[in-house]
């Protein structure tokens, strides 16, 4: 939002106080503030963290967009970038962060692993992208995302931000929002949320094994 | 591979020495010794003490399911230099038990906990055998052949679903969970007790009691989120008031299963998979790779790629040195401002690595027999301004900055000692082993690729503080820049690449190790072929991992504040240790 946004209004200024008074709606500034310091979640994963560093450094230096304040507390911080592959070992810890992380709090899945898996997705300990668990709401593609890119998607999420109204906004609701459950780590990882479906699929009868195409191509 | 190679000296024939007890591995393609897992103790105590075979630097197990096998294979070298003497131990599948090296050798410590974690070998008087890189309780032990994970679609690649026919689908949509979870038949997650952690506090907690004095001891757990463990890492410590008294690593939480993927793959598919292992360096595992599959090929690259290969490598080198200067400052608490001096050179590095790759750090430039394209025109004059004109002013400004500053002179000099004994024994190598004295570079001890025509000292400091760790890695990185002077100078003309291009190579049946000396440590690649388009086995041996069993040695005696101190002058990577 530019300066021009905020003078101009359709009330009426008396003459006498042009130029020292604005008026706006509340809406406005409130979202023009929040969304020109944005303080993330000092908090990196894997690959991807290396280029979130990149990013705070004086080239492309995040400052510009008042994100420049890395909080290591959850409780501090508005925004947790999940910059790299989410691992089962790892996904609880994740979770109670964000569960820690005061409202209004936002995600961004930085890079391919934390939006869908990425090119670890096949493999045995690696979560499926961090939304199965946590809401997100900026996804970055890229295996790392370059610092731009990063950039961009930050960009976007502070668009994101400035449409927020408060009237409409959830963390002024009377309840508190529910916290997400913690994942379990058992044979395998266990959503909580998904028990009933765990303990039906596993007391079902065994069927008889297909066999298995074993035939290979040889190069 | 056929070549003739200069060694420091040859391996000897040990199975006339130990006849009766160890008999030479005759099967083609493979190299070594086969021994009897009742006399590996014996034998392994008589080469290291008799022998000089002082220093076991990779130890993994190898699953050879039609034979119904289990193959643990140990790579000991000596630390004067010269290639490597391989022992095989071979187990049934079904008891697959070896006894454990952890009394003779340190640095087994984690590698048998890796083993017996990924390929369920138990390793007998191994006193702290846990799972290591996933948690306690978890199903099965995925690198067994046998063993498949959730989403599951072939033994290897490429998948028939994918090609040729091209069918595109979700993978989730095919596990009747919707997510990459399995869970054995019967189970109750009602009912499921989480073994969670018990092993560990109990024996965190019995350390540094004193019965009579009825005084106890603090556990503090660092990590997985904390802003000084260079990234998912955790550590738990007891403390004797500020005094570590017991310190135990907790890794395994960016697990990406980088050898079950890089089982599956094609050899060529797990070349940029390499990149990912330490992503700060991703040209120098490219370059391991390279080399273990092009002994099991037996092709040499060019000379002009190997002059390429060379001046990645020692831009990686350079720039990964002044990264953890970086890091180092940060830990010291001067938090950011001097990162951003080490960014700023990191940078410059990364320009010519987009120019030559096509991406800033996930390179995948190397290729069996060469490099993926020539340098781009321009980029040979921006390398040659970079070393002869740039990197040797700021290498000099951070000496003044930091070397002689009393900050870090005061919080690093004797801090983390680790003495030559201590970081041979543990499997230490790099910067960390040359920092307490042990002169061994791979590429003086064990030379590839065309370093032994380059002229460059091998940097050896003696007190193994973090200070000379530091001055280890500050004078490696002059010993790089002199490097890349020679090959900017000499590179020659030519073709970049033996043979034509190909998606799929041929690698003959047989085993290949294959070693660098990385900006972290000796990074290497076993690699088991069968003759098929697909790894039969994928090992890295990953410095960063090894290293980080000295870190114990280090902080123990030590106060709190300087374990993560400690933990930076190692110089780790998640991506490596984790894998």
């Amino acid at each position: 939002m530019s300066d021009d946004s905020l003078l101009s209004s359709s009330y009426e200024i008396p003459p006498e106080m042009q130029g020292t008074v604005s008026i706006t709606s509340l809406d406005k500034v409130y979202a023009w503030s929040r969304k020109n310091s944005m303080w993330p979640m000092m908090f990196g994963l894997a690959c991807c963290a290396i280029e979130m560093i990149v990013l705070a450094a004086s080239r492309f230096d995040i400052a510009r967009f008042g994100m420049e304040v890395m909080r290591p507390s959850p409780r501090q911080s508005d925004f947790l970038i999940v910059s790299g592959t989410v691992t089962k070992k790892m996904v609880p810890q994740i979770v109670r962060l964000y569960n820690q992380m005061p409202e209004p709090k936002y995600v961004v899945a930085m890079g391919a692993c934390a939006s869908g898996g990425g090119p670890f997705k096949e493999g045995y300990s690696v979560v499926s992208g961090i939304d199965k668990f946590i809401p997100v709401d900026v996804y970055i593609p890229g295996c790392p995302p370059t610092p731009q890119a990063l950039l961009n998607g930050l960009i976007a999420l502070t668009k994101k931000v400035d449409k927020e109204r408060i009237k409409t906004s959830e963390w002024y609701a009377k309840e508190p929002e529910a916290a997400v459950p913690v994942p379990v780590l058992g044979p395998d990882l266990m959503d909580p949320r998904k028990y009933a479906l765990i303990y039906e699929q596993t007391h079902r009868p065994i069927e008889p094994e297909t066999p298995v195409e074993t035939e290979q191509k040889e190069g | 591979m056929s070549e003739e190679q200069i060694t420091v000296a040859q391996t000897p024939d040990i199975s006339l020495q130990y006849e009766g007890r160890v008999v030479k591995d005759t099967r083609v393609g493979y190299s070594g010794f086969i021994v009897g897992a009742e006399h590996l103790l014996e034998i392994v105590k008589s080469l290291r003490d008799e022998l000089g075979f002082d220093y076991l630097s990779s130890v993994t197990g190898v699953d050879y399911l039609p034979e119904g096998k289990m193959e643990v294979v140990y790579h000991l070298y000596r630390s004067i230099g010269g290639p490597a003497l391989v022992l095989k131990v071979q187990v049934p599948r079904d008891e697959a038990v070896v006894p454990s090296l952890y009394h003779l050798f340190k640095s087994s410590d984690w590698q048998e906990r890796e083993a017996w974690d990924l390929l369920g070998i138990r390793f007998e008087g191994h006193p702290d055998l846990r799972r290591i890189l996933t948690w306690e309780g978890f199903a099965g032990h995925p690198l067994r052949k046998d063993w498949k994970e959730p989403y599951f679609e072939e033994e290897t690649k490429p998948f028939k679903s994918r090609w040729p026919e091209g069918i595109t689908g979700r993978i989730e949509d095919k596990n009747p969970y919707n997510d990459n979870v399995q869970y054995p038949h019967g189970f109750d997650p009602e009912t499921w007790v989480p073994q969670a952690e018990e092993a560990l506090y109990t024996s965190a907690k019995k350390i540094g009691r004193d019965e009579e004095l009825h005084t106890d001891t603090i556990v503090v757990n660092l990590g997985p989120q904390h802003p000084s463990t260079h990234g998912v890492f955790r550590m738990v410590a007891a403390l004797d008031g500020e005094q570590v008294v017991f310190l135990k690593p907790v890794v395994g939480y960016l697990h990406r299963n980088h050898e079950k993927i890089g089982e599956r793959n094609t050899y060529l598919q797990n070349m940029p998979f390499t990149d990912r292992l330490d992503y700060v360096s991703s040209m120098s595992n490219n370059f391991a790779y390279a080399l273990a599959v092009e002994k099991l090929m037996g092709i040499k690259p060019p000379e002009r790629a190997e002059y390429i290969r060379v001046m990645m490598a020692e831009l990686t080198r350079w720039m990964n040195h002044i990264f953890s200067f970086g890091f180092l400052w940060n830990d010291l608490g001067s938090y950011f401002t001097p990162m951003i001096y080490a960014l700023e050179e990191r940078e410059l590095v990364l320009d010519i690595f987009e120019a030559v790759s096509g991406s800033r750090m996930m390179c995948n430039y190397f290729r069996f027999g060469g490099v993926a394209r020539d340098l781009p025109e321009g980029v040979l004059d921006k390398v040659k301004e970079l070393v002869f004109e740039r990197m040797p002013r700021r290498l000099d400004d951070i000496d003044k900055m930091l070397t002689t500053n009393e900050i870090v002179r005061n919080r690093c000099i004797g801090c983390g000692v680790l003495t030559a004994e201590q970081a041979i024994n543990n499997g230490a190598s790099g910067p960390n082993l040359r920092a307490s004295g042990v002169p061994y570079d791979i590429r003086r001890a064990d030379p590839y690729s065309i370093y032994d025509r380059l002229n460059f000292d091998v940097v050896v400091h003696y007190h193994g503080d973090v200070y000379d760790r530091y001055l280890t890695r500050l004078d490696e990185a002059r010993q790089a820049n002199r490097i890349l002077q020679q090959v900017v100078r000499d590179i020659p003309e030519g073709p970049i690449m033996t043979g034509k291009p190909a998606y799929q190579v041929r690698v003959p049946a047989g085993e290949a190790y294959g070693r660098v000396e990385g900006p972290k440590g000796e990074l290497g690649f076993y690699i088991v072929s069968n003759g098929k388009p697909n790894p039969w086995r994928y090992h890295v041996r990953a410095p960063s991992f090894i290293n980080l069993t000295s870190l114990e040695d280090m902080c123990r005696g030590g106060k709190i504040a300087d374990v993560v101190l400690n933990l930076g002058a190692v110089d780790i990577v998640l991506g490596e240790v984790d894998r």
